[in-house]
């Protein structure tokens, strides 16, 4: 109870605390209503600011990692850069090696070979060489075959020359122009007139051109015209159409039989058929027509072979004597018949005479 | 008046024409009678002989007419006006063969003047006529016709082209395999005539397949054969690359370098010039005839030979060289050098030393060593006095300068140079100064020989222009040396000494 009655003293008391504590509230509630806001302004602050610190705090954490992982490859990046220089470098560097070698091989064998040069150079001034001395013996042959072939020309034209002079050829009785008996030995072309063998008509080759000339003017008249015959100073007598006499004079040789057979005609025929037998026949023996019947048919000889007497030698032997002995190893006489050569010509010659028969 | 008596007055008529015609056929064979001829009117009177009843006067009037035309063009001009050629033209299809030889004759006689009398013997379409007697089968026709064909192809490429078409070439081509050299030779001489003037017509030469028989006389005994076959050849390569391949490919090496020992000159100078017309065209040709020896072979040659005839192997060395510089070299190897140093020195002919101053220079211009060996040959002090002389040609001027230049701008040797520091004019001056320049700063001996020998004197005593390339040459070389030395040697030295001298008060 007595707190009883504490409490009743208080109760005024608690009224007038009341009011002045109402006082002193309003009082300080402007300052203390500041003073709240200050604080819880700074509360305010200071939570927001924890938290943008949390959110920066975290954001720095993602940007780190994200920064670090990007500089991670871009490190990686530049490493790898790095690391193909140092390889390229180090390629080109065993390139420019190889190439070097390479191109002084190269050149030195294919563009500029200088012992190849040298070489070539020594085998083409010995190819010079051999070549002016196959020249220096080249021309000394053809001077030498030039020089032969004219000595041998003036030695066939001396030949001619002496043929057509042979007439002066000394005799015993009268020395020939070439043979002065003042000269120790007669001149050369005494010796060659001496050598020296007929001209016996033309030869061989200067009749074929001959041939040839004629026919080609035969040809040749053939084909033009022929003047009419000068009449200036015509001969008389009975003279010859010029025809015929153009036709005399180009008339061939037309030799007899007997001269253009030989003399051995008759067993060179022989040996021709002898030869052609060889060859040609091919059976041996004759065909004889019922040949086989005789076989059987018997032998009757012949009357007189049976006598004794000897056949008489009468008109089948000679009577000149044979000395066999001095005969024995020559060859018997050739037999030549001539033939009669009366009328080989006949009607043939040129001359009018034995015409009149 | 009876019949034998009115044929005799025929027949003297007859006889003292045939005399007529031979006497001037006779005297046309002399010069000294054409005039006196002409001027009695001759050609007038033979024109009616040529219509004569009688062969033999024909002929005699055509060979008569031959002589005359052959002499000079006035008559020939005459027998064109005449029109005697269309009547030529037209009997040398009918006549014998006298006739055609002595028609083919004249024809030959006129065209051989001048183009238009050419063209004039083309006009009365001698061409067929001509080609149709290259069928005959005498020889003697055959090659008046070919001789007639040689001399018109011979003017211009159209005359050549005319021919051409008339089918001349496989006929003549034929020609030249008959056995009768007089024959083969008029042949060749066509087709060279016909092949000279230009590619297309080269060509058509050698598709008828005339190198062949022309390579297989290369070895014929008889040298005016050889001479025409060797210039046929040379004309037909000379055109075109193919044509001198074409050429090659029949094997005439090595077998034409035997003929270059030939008796005949002008055997030797158509080898020659064959030669030449081969190698100027590839370096390829030109090494072919390398290797088979044939520059020993012409350089013997030119060692033989004088005069004119030595210009074909003179421009065949040069150009052999023009090529690469292996083939101067091969050329130098060969020794051509000193040939053609005597044949600078021996020529009085200025087209010749033109020539000999292009080759040298081609030889030289390749390398030092080539330059060295040329100048070795004591071959610049000659071209130098060829270039300085007023009496020399221009042409030989230019070449003398331009072999000068090309040559010094690759010496380096420098005794051989030395003597060209005194008399060169300035533009030849400045290339010798350089070359100078570029050895004395490596060279201590050849430093010491400049200085001894009196080049630096000399270089010292050279006037240029301040900014010029001389003077830049001039002082690198001075910059080799000292330059007490440099003072020692520069003009007036001696004044500027005797001057010290004056000014000096002893002590």
């Amino acid at each position: 109870m007595a707190r009883l009655v504490k409490f009743q003293s208080q109760i005024q008391q608690v009224r007038v605390e009341f009011f002045i504590r109402q006082r002193i509230a309003e009082e300080n509630r402007k300052r203390e209503n500041a003073a709240a806001v200050k604080i819880q302004s700074w509360i305010r602050g200071c939570r927001v600011r924890a938290y943008v610190r949390y959110l920066s705090r975290n954001a720095v954490i993602i940007q780190k990692i994200w920064r670090g992982f990007a500089a991670r490859a871009v490190f990686r990046q530049m490493q790898e850069a790095a690391y193909l220089a140092r390889r390229m470098k180090f390629y080109t560097l065993m390139a420019v090696r190889i190439q070097k070698r390479w191109r002084g091989y190269y050149v030195r064998k294919y563009i500029h070979n200088y012992y190849e040069r040298k070489k070539y150079l020594e085998a083409l001034s010995k190819k010079n060489e051999d070549i002016r001395k196959e020249l220096v013996e080249f021309e000394a042959y053809q001077r030498k075959d030039r020089e032969r072939l004219a000595l041998e020309r003036e030695e066939q034209e001396k030949y001619r020359q002496a043929q057509r002079l042979h007439f002066l050829l000394s005799t015993k009785q009268c020395p020939g122009v070439f043979n002065s008996p003042f000269r120790e030995s007669p001149s050369e072309m005494e010796a060659r007139l001496r050598r020296v063998t007929p001209v016996l008509g033309q030869t061989a080759a200067q009749q074929a051109r001959h041939k040839l000339r004629q026919l080609r003017i035969a040809r040749e008249q053939q084909n033009s015209s022929f003047l009419p015959p000068i009449n200036a100073k015509k001969p008389q007598g009975p003279f010859r159409p010029a025809e015929e006499v153009w036709r005399q004079r180009q008339r061939p040789l037309s030799p007899t039989l007997r001269v253009a057979t030989s003399i051995t005609a008759l067993e060179e025929a022989r040996e021709e058929l002898r030869s052609q037998e060889l060859s040609a026949r091919l059976i041996h023996h004759p065909f004889w027509l019922f040949a086989n019947t005789h076989k059987s048919r018997k032998y009757e000889p012949m009357i007189h072979t049976r006598t004794s007497f000897e056949p008489l030698p009468y008109g089948t032997k000679h009577f000149r004597e044979e000395k066999k002995h001095t005969l024995q190893d020559k060859e018997p006489f050739k037999t030549v018949f001539t033939t009669c050569q009366v009328f080989d010509k006949f009607g043939r010659l040129y001359s009018n005479a034995g015409k009149i028969v | 008046m009876s019949q034998r008596q009115v044929l005799q007055v025929f027949e003297q008529y007859q006889k003292s024409r045939t005399q007529f015609v031979q006497t001037v056929a006779e005297l046309a064979t002399r010069p000294q009678n054409i005039e006196t001829l002409q001027n009695a009117g001759v050609m007038s009177l033979l024109r009616p002989l040529l219509l004569d009843v009688v062969p033999t006067i024909q002929q005699t009037a055509a060979l008569a007419l031959g002589r005359l035309a052959n002499y000079n063009d006035d008559l020939a001009e005459a027998i064109v006006k005449g029109d005697i050629l269309p009547q030529l033209v037209y009997s040398l299809a009918e006549q014998n063969r006298f006739y055609k030889k002595a028609a083919a004759f004249v024809l030959r006689a006129v065209a051989r003047h001048s183009p238009e009398l050419a063209q004039a013997v083309v006009d009365c379409g001698a061409l067929e006529a001509l080609v149709i007697s290259l069928e005959e089968f005498d020889p003697g026709v055959k090659e008046s016709a070919a001789w007639a064909l040689g001399y018109i192809a011979r003017h211009n490429g159209e005359l050549s082209q005319a021919v051409v078409d008339a089918g001349a070439v496989p006929l003549l081509v034929l020609c030249v395999q008959e056995p009768e050299i007089a024959l083969k030779r008029i042949a060749a001489s066509a087709l060279s005539d016909i092949a000279k003037h230009s590619p297309e017509l080269a060509q058509t030469v050698v598709d008828t397949g005339a190198i062949a028989h022309l390579a297989q006389m290369i070895l014929n005994p008889d040298a005016k054969l050889k001479r025409q076959v060797f210039s046929a050849l040379s004309q037909i390569s000379k055109h075109s690359v193919d044509l001198a391949e074409l050429v090659v490919e029949a094997e005439i090496f090595p077998a034409v370098l035997a003929c270059l020992r030939d008796p005949d000159e002008y055997v030797r100078k158509n080898v020659t010039t064959l030669m030449r017309e081969i190698t100027k065209h590839t370096p390829e040709l030109s090494q072919l005839i390398v290797n088979s020896g044939g520059i020993a072979a012409v350089i013997d040659y030119l060692g033989d030979c004088k005069g004119a005839v030595r210009l074909p192997g003179i421009m065949m060395l040069g150009y052999v060289a023009a090529h690469s510089e292996n083939l101067a070299m091969a050329v130098i190897v060969s020794k051509g050098v000193p040939q053609l140093a005597i044949c600078l020195s021996e020529e009085p002919e200025d087209h010749i030393r033109a020539a000999t101053a292009w080759s040298l220079g081609q030889i030289g211009r390749h390398t030092p060593e080539h330059a060295r060996a040329v100048a070795a040959a004591n071959v610049l002090p000659k071209l130098l006095a060829l270039y300085m002389d007023t009496q020399s040609s221009e042409d030989l001027q230019v070449k003398a300068k331009k072999a000068l230049k090309s040559i010094l701008q690759k010496c380096t040797h420098l005794p051989a140079l030395e003597p060209l520091l005194y008399d060169a004019p300035s533009n030849i001056l400045k290339h010798v100064v350089c070359q100078f320049s570029k050895v004395l700063p490596h060279d201590s001996k050849a430093r010491r020989l400049f200085v001894t020998s009196g080049g630096l004197k000399k270089v010292q005593e050279i006037k240029a222009d301040t900014g010029s390339a001389l003077q830049e040459y001039i002082t690198s070389i001075n910059n080799c040396y000292p330059e007490e030395i440099v003072r020692y040697y520069s003009p007036g030295y001696s004044e500027t000494l005797l001057e010290r001298i004056e000014k000096y008060q002893p002590v």
